[in-house]
């Protein structure tokens, strides 16, 4: 067994400047470069984004400082901007669509991941993303011809003589208002809700359903008890990732809300919302402070679903890590 | 066991010794490897002989495949990893050399079979068509095919995909896609251990007729495999080097008692 | 104790039906959207629909032959931008990237995903509208584009990260280099998860509304070249939905249907060929 004296020590590592030339001959750094160039121009593109929302409402911001957020007039004809009843009408839709979707897109989930056998739960999990591939005017069309007329005829009139003492259901039914726009949105909702619920909820390891099983808790215990909690901060995320599309859904919301500026306590009244208002009226927007102002909403807007958005995801990666980790 | 063999000033395997005249197609000396913190193949030195069949063997983990895809350079290719030592082929230092030369010249065959999803020609051509190659391609194809004993099976589907091959058809089809390059060296890394012994049979067989023409390395965990196929024998243990001798030697008279305790059985 | 265990197993039949109840009903809703649809647009949809421009204000008849085009037109730009970006992009982050840089790429591309479409529409409408003063088919289209780069980045690396590393390996050690390996091996072999990504990409941003209202705009008429505002199908939903006219709203059931029809054969398309089973072997 021969072997040769010389033992010459040699890092192979890739970014040795000999390496790199010989990649550079080879067309990977190249390569490498190309597809950086257009990884870096997507993080670009958004810096971008949030610098063209930042300086089109700089007039805006000068002129209102904080109190635009707090003021409730908005009169174009007197440039007086102030975004308190978009903003209340944006909190109210959205938090009526979490009250009526989070039940109901929690409870389809667990039936979907606990309940019902894997092919029918697969099957019917696509269906729930097919609803979710259905356009928003899709949902603004339907609100305006199906859900509109059966709020103002049926449901408002409704509520009101059965809960007529509270606020809330007090006034006459318009049919649009926060109440139809609550509602469009709980429907567009649900199946975010419900398909990353079900993922969450399958990520959830087995032994921890048998060991509740084993303890002689019932179906329902084992599920709500022990599956549910496990995967909690999961759910959080997916009612955070929904929070975050209904305060940012434009069309649908637009077409039912009935653009009005007030702040009423009433769901039945008409409202308005931070997306509606810019759509409606951002290509009337005759002076610069107006279009500024708008954009201004936007910029809110923009901000308000980053940060629903970083922590959705914080919270559903947590989940599924502490899913994946073997106790 | 008598082995023919076309190249008359090497040695018989009959003569069950090494000649010093056979030239080394690697050298190895001192080879180093890490993943990250933690180190995988502790200073291997040894020489592999042109147009030979060296085989290495050792208990799972100990560092055998490592080192044969260091031998082409793969190994490097894993993240957080780190080399250090020294291999030349044919006195040329492959980690100076050229990456993708080096493995045009050094061909492999893995583990499990692992086609392109692509037809088998195309699978075939692969290689040549990345070389740039000038020739008839179909030619190419042909003559590859037949060498891995692959084209009497297959010729009359070569446009079909590959993935409609059984397991050992799979395997030979790489091969025979390593051998399209015309490689100097091919390293094959446990080729059967997916495979069942009738097709195991006929891949050993392949290798007698290959190292004609080719130096083969070949690392397995299945010692009648090595000592069936093999000229040179190399035993790793816990990433070190124990013995490195002839075949028959070493399944005969091991100079190592750890050597002897494996392939008596005794652990591993 | 008896009474107990009475009350433990029927709270769990509730409750379990009831969560039953609740995917029933998510389902049935789908349905339901779909037979209204299908239902009422059926009724209006006629090859006038497909061949003839709007018809004048008060007059009824005419269909929405230029509102198809630009669409079209628009999906067109849409992909030509967003296609490369986000699939280059995705490649990046499963071949080439490093460890902080790929975090941050797929972190803004979440944050990006997460971007309302009318914010993406406020900044299309700064960067292409404002400085040239005319709304633009080029315009909507860039819009559409940003849109479809998160998800082309994500789908692309998940599918590229699918294909396995043994036909990777086999690439290298044939002497190809790594890019090499990736364009004519991985690609290849992702290929159709790729595809079926776009594809489902192309389809949620044809319903897109909301960052076309101040790019794209609106146009009753046919849009030549790409420099003048175009109409579009989901623009002239949400213009027909809340104009006063029967009429209209009878274009607007029928155009719904058509765009939904689109969109859920898109969608169950991509499903189609990604059920017809990964073009690799796991191994």
């Amino acid at each position: 067994m021969a072997t040769l004296p010389s033992a010459i020590q040699r890092v192979a590592s890739p970014w040795a400047p000999r390496a790199l030339l010989r990649r550079l001959r080879n067309g990977d750094e190249i390569a490498h470069l190309v597809t950086l160039i257009f990884a870096s121009f997507i993080v670009l593109l958004t810096c971008l984004i949030v610098y063209q929302l930042w300086i089109n409402s700089l007039l805006s911001r000068e002129q209102f400082g904080w109190h635009f957020l707090f003021t409730r007039i908005w009169d174009p004809v007197f440039e007086h901007f102030g975004a308190l009843p978009f903003v209340y009408g944006t909190l109210v839709t959205s938090v009526l669509a979490l009250v009526l979707a989070v039940p109901l897109g929690i409870g389809a989930a667990i039936f979907l991941a606990e309940l019902a056998p894997p092919r029918i739960s697969d099957s019917l999990a696509f269906v729930i993303d097919l609803l979710a591939a259905v356009p928003s005017v899709i949902y603004g069309l339907l609100g305006v011809f199906i859900l509109v007329p059966i709020l103002r005829t049926t449901v408002e009139p409704g509520l009101r003589s059965a809960f007529g003492f509270l606020p809330l259901f007090k006034g006459p039914a318009y049919g649009v208002g926060f109440l139809a726009g609550g509602v469009v949105l709980a429907i567009m909702i649900v199946p975010f809700i419900i398909s990353v619920s079900r993922e969450v909820l399958l990520a959830v390891p087995r032994d921890q359903r048998e060991a509740a099983l084993a303890l002689g808790a019932t179906h329902w215990e084992s599920t709500w008890r022990v599956v549910v909690p496990f995967a909690k901060s999961g759910i959080m995320g997916s009612v955070f990732l929904a929070l975050a599309r209904a305060l940012g859904e434009t069309m649908a919301v637009t077409m039912v809300i009935g653009n009005d500026p007030k702040i009423s306590s009433s769901l039945f009244a008409p409202g308005y919302t931070i997306a509606a208002v810019i759509a409606n009226e951002f290509t009337e927007a005759t002076g610069d402070l107006y279009l500024h102002a708008l954009v201004e909403l936007g910029l809110v807007l923009f901000l308000i679903t980053f940060i629903l958005n970083g922590l959705a995801r914080l919270l559903i990666l947590a989940t599924t890590q502490r899913g994946a980790v073997p106790e | 066991m008598n082995i023919k063999t076309s190249i008359p000033e090497l040695p018989k395997r009959s003569q069950r010794e090494v000649s010093p005249d056979v030239p080394p197609r690697f050298t190895i000396s001192k080879l180093n490897f890490y993943y990250g913190a933690k180190q995988a193949l502790f200073d291997v030195s040894l020489e592999v002989a042109t147009n030979h069949v060296t085989a290495l063997i050792g208990p799972s983990g100990c560092g055998k495949s490592t080192f044969l895809r260091t031998l082409n350079r793969l190994q490097e290719t894993l993240r957080h990893t780190r080399t250090e030592g020294e291999v030349l082929l044919d006195g040329q230092d492959i980690f100076t050399m050229d990456v993708v030369a080096l493995r045009r010249r050094v061909g492999m065959v893995f583990q499990r079979p692992n086609p392109f999803p692509k037809s088998i020609y195309e699978n075939v051509a692969y290689g040549l068509r990345i070389n740039g190659w000038k020739g008839s391609l179909a030619d190419a194809v042909e003559h590859s095919l037949r060498r891995a004993a692959l084209w009497d099976e297959v010729k009359d589907q070569l446009h079909k995909s590959a993935y409609a091959l059984s397991g050992g058809q799979q395997q030979r089809l790489c091969i025979a896609r390593a051998l399209a390059v015309d490689p100097e060296v091919l390293l094959l890394d446990e080729p059967c251990s997916a495979l069942d012994p009738i097709t195991t049979a006929k891949i050993e067989e392949l290798l007698f007729q290959l190292k004609e023409s080719c130096t083969i390395v070949i690392v397995t965990h299945n010692m009648q495999q090595a000592a069936r196929t093999s000229d040179f024998t190399a035993f790793l243990l816990d990433g070190r080097l124990i013995e490195f001798n002839p075949t028959s030697q070493l399944f005969t008279t091991p100079a190592d008692p750890r050597t002897e305790a494996y392939i008596t059985g005794r652990f591993g | 104790m008896n009474l107990r265990v009475i009350w433990r197993k029927s709270l769990s039949i509730v409750m379990l039906s009831l969560t039953g109840a609740c995917a029933l009903l998510a389902v049935s809703l789908l349905l339901f959207i779909l037979g209204y649809l299908a239902y009422h647009g059926g009724k209006d949809l006629s090859w006038n629909f497909f061949t003839k421009l709007p018809a004048p204000v008060g007059e009824t008849g005419g269909g929405m032959a230029n509102a198809i085009v630009g669409s079209a037109k628009l999906l067109l730009l849409a992909s030509l931008f967003g296609v490369p970006v986000g699939f280059l992009g995705g490649v990046y982050l499963a071949e080439f990237g490093g460890r902080t840089f790929s975090f941050i790429v797929r972190y803004v591309t979440d944050l990006l995903n997460g971007v309302p479409s009318i914010v993406i529409g406020i900044f299309a409408y700064a960067v292409a509208v404002l400085p040239v003063h005319h709304f633009s088919t080029l315009a909507g289209g860039f819009a559409l584009g940003v849109m479809m780069i998160p998800i082309a980045v994500r789908s692309t690396e998940e599918f590229l990260r699918g294909v396995p590393r043994s036909l990777r390996e086999a690439a290298m050690a044939l002497g190809a280099s790594k890019w090499k390996t990736v364009a004519t091996v991985v690609i290849p072999a992702a290929f159709r998860g790729i595809l079926t990504g776009l594809l489902l990409d192309l389809a949620r941003v044809a319903g897109e509304t909301a960052p076309l209202l101040f790019t794209a705009f609106g146009n009753r008429f046919w849009s030549p070249g790409w420099n003048q505002p175009t109409a579009s199908l989901p623009v002239m939903i949400y213009t027909y939905a809340i104009a006063p006219y029967d009429d209209w709203h009878r274009q607007a059931w029928a155009a719904g249907l058509v765009l939904l029809g689109l969109v859920l054969v898109a969608n169950i398309g991509a499903r189609l060929i990604l059920v017809r089973g990964t073009s690799f072997q796991r191994t």
